[in-house]
């Protein structure tokens, strides 16, 4: 019986088919929108993009402007000390919760709980909370120390630290949930096999659980960085890039340039800025996990 | 003989769960002894309170005369062998066989010298560069085992440990332990639901159900002499054959539906002989057929159900009136299903069970 090939192009039509709506997105929306910002960086666009061609003005006026400057510093005090800080606490708690201990549901339910919450709801409870005048301080003082002072808020040299705090408390429990799973994808019997060997629980982690979650890291990671780079509800929620414009970040200044002060050429640069950092950080990592070796177990 | 690990009045529960029962073993110096049953039935679990890795509820463990029952594992001069090998992915053979040494602070040429014995020993020298996942099973077990082996202990404890192999490669290294343990002469504890690896490792066997030792005897006894009706049906594939019925004439007969036997020649336990009902069980092996069966104290006369041919040896499914047997006969024999068979046995291969206790008499 002869029996043609099928045309190719006709095969796993389903799958082709729902897949296209995402295939036109990912083009139009995220590579022709990147082009097309990248392009109109480069121009003298105010209020609405118009292609009156200045050439690297934009960069060069973003880079001489002090609030973007605090801007890119506020971003790596923030990330930095978030990075290290969130997956030290959200490991440290799911290595507690993972030493089977009673309510263990009830707890990481409470744990977890910040993060279904907006960052709007956070950085409004936590400007409360921050604030001296109800927050904070002013229980310290009810109770009679009269002389306590925390208004991280309030000053503008700490101020970040003040978003840091609100970031964690609703961060951690995002990564301990994650870090949890991790650990408990761990066979027990290698923490069997560390127990007659005589290994501290500690090393037991720092040199073997902890590589072997090696995946679990990564995913863990680039949910946080993600998280990190496109900070900008918190901000506009806690401090509004106050005291002055002490806690501003890229992501709220490129805001501001679009919407508010009718710059977009400005704002492009800005958040084009944002990309080239992201893509810094992003590609060279890429490369190394998924390119070269196929088949790492 | 002098003991290598005694355990007194061992108990176990996790909250109203009792899953050891005032346990008591003596394990020889030297000894290989394996702990048998199907899962669920605290096999895993005495080895783990052995290990140290289970806390008792009460009862002690000495191991080499020394009470360890709340030592940590490291401190009772064990080394452990897994089931999942349980290596350190990220580090090197080496490193996994290293880790512990270091740990407790043994010098590097003292290091280097007992990694280099475990693995002449283990003969994987051409391995110790690298890492766990570019092993075979075969292999990561043998660096399991070599883990062991660097401790430089008295006591081996294995976990189930050929359970993740295939079967070639499980008969193999199941030889090789065999050969360590003579070579070494360590105590060993092993944990299987394998009756063979238990048939074939043992010098004795402890059968366990419900976290209590059912039978502690060697392999030939415990197949011969099984103390219990599940013991006799555990042991052997496929299990034994049972006739219910009764025992009369003070124990000289034994009457079923299929006629009545005489038990001239059976051996009763201590306790005599004693009439009542009871079972008989005769294993596959020892029912013989055609001309042979002619020469057998017991004959009956049975037809082919079905014909399972394995090669060396075939079993044979018959039936006498509705009651089923398993024979096993020689592999070269032709039989087919439907034919009639004469089928014999002699007494003194049985084992009777009483009906109600179910321990031999």
């Amino acid at each position: 019986m002869a029996s043609k090939r099928p045309n190719q192009l006709f095969r796993n039509m389903n799958a082709k088919v729902s897949a296209i709506p995402m295939i036109v997105t990912a083009l139009f929306v995220f590579v022709g929108g990147t082009a097309w910002t990248i392009v109109y960086s480069f121009t003298k666009s105010g209020l609405l993009p118009r292609m009156k061609w200045i050439g690297l003005d934009q960069y060069e006026r973003l880079w001489g402007t002090k609030r973007w400057l605090i801007a890119i510093e506020n971003l790596a005090i923030y990330g930095l000390s978030m990075l290290v800080l969130v997956f030290v606490i959200g490991f440290i708690l799911a290595a507690l919760i993972d030493q089977k201990i009673r309510f263990e549901n009830t707890v990481r339910t409470v744990i977890l709980y910040p993060y279904a919450m907006s960052f709007v709801v956070t950085g409004l409870v936590w400007q409360w909370i921050l604030n001296p005048e109800f927050g904070v301080q002013n229980i310290m003082r009810g109770l009679g120390w009269q002389s306590f002072t925390f208004d991280p808020l309030y000053n503008a040299e700490i101020a970040i630290f003040g978003v840091l705090i609100a970031g964690l408390w609703q961060g951690s429990g995002l990564v301990m949930v994650l870090m949890l799973a991790g650990l408990r994808g761990i066979d027990q019997e290698v923490w069997k096999a560390s127990r007659v060997d005589g290994i501290p629980a500690w090393k037991t982690y720092i040199f073997i659980v902890i590589p072997m979650m090696r995946p679990v890291f990564i995913t863990t990671l680039v949910l946080v960085v993600t998280g990190i780079v496109k900070v900008f509800d918190l901000i506009v929620a806690q401090t509004g890039g106050g005291p002055g414009i002490a806690t501003e970040v890229p992501a709220k200044y490129v805001y501001d340039m679009m919407f508010r002060n009718n710059n977009l050429g400005q704002g492009f640069a800005a958040s084009t800025m944002m990309l080239v950092t992201v893509a810094i950080i992003v590609v060279p990592w890429a490369i190394l996990e998924f390119g070269g070796k196929k088949n790492n177990g | 003989m002098e003991s290598s690990i005694t355990i007194r009045d061992l108990e176990l529960s996790f909250g109203a769960v009792e899953v050891l029962k005032n346990l008591n073993l003596d394990i020889g110096q030297g000894e290989f002894l394996v702990l048998l049953g199907s899962s669920g039935c605290g096999k895993s679990t005495l080895l783990n309170c052995i290990a140290g890795l289970l806390d008792v509820t009460d009862g002690q463990i000495f191991i080499q005369g020394r009470n360890v029952t709340w030592e940590e594992p490291s401190d009772r001069g064990i080394g452990m062998v897994f089931q999942s090998y349980a290596l350190y992915p990220q580090m090197t053979v080496e490193g996994n066989l290293s880790f512990g040494l270091k740990n407790a602070g043994f010098s590097k040429s003292e290091i280097a010298e007992r990694i280099d014995r475990a693995a002449k020993v283990l003969q994987i020298e051409p391995l110790l560069k690298r890492k766990p996942g570019a092993l075979s099973g075969g292999q990561r077990q043998r660096v399991a085992i070599g883990r062991a082996l660097v401790r430089d202990v008295d006591v081996f404890l294995f976990d189930e440990p050929l359970s993740n192999l295939d079967a070639k490669l499980r008969t193999d290294l199941r030889a090789e332990i065999k050969e360590l343990h003579k070579r070494l002469r360590n105590t060993m504890i092993y944990v299987t639901h394998d009756q063979i690896e238990a048939m074939t490792l043992a010098d004795r066997i402890a059968i366990m159900r419900d976290g209590k030792i059912l039978q502690l005897a060697s392999p030939k006894e415990i197949y011969n002499r099984p103390a219990s009706k599940y013991v006799a049906e555990f042991i052997g594939s496929p299990s034994m054959n049972f006739f219910d019925g009764k025992i009369g004439e003070n124990g000289q007969s034994f009457a079923c539906d299929a006629g009545t036997f005489s038990l001239n020649g059976y051996q009763f336990g201590e306790g005599g002989a004693q009439d009542g009902t009871a079972w008989l069980g005769i294993r596959p092996e020892h029912i013989a057929v055609g001309t042979e069966a002619k020469t057998m104290p017991i004959q009956l006369e049975a037809s082919v159900q079905h014909v399972e041919p394995l090669g060396s040896d075939t079993l044979v499914r018959v039936l006498i009136g509705d009651r089923r047997l398993w024979v096993r006969i020689d592999g070269q024999s032709e039989v087919a299903d439907g034919d009639a068979l004469n089928i014999g046995f002699d007494p003194a291969m049985a084992n009777i069970f009483d009906k109600t206790s179910e321990t031999r008499l």
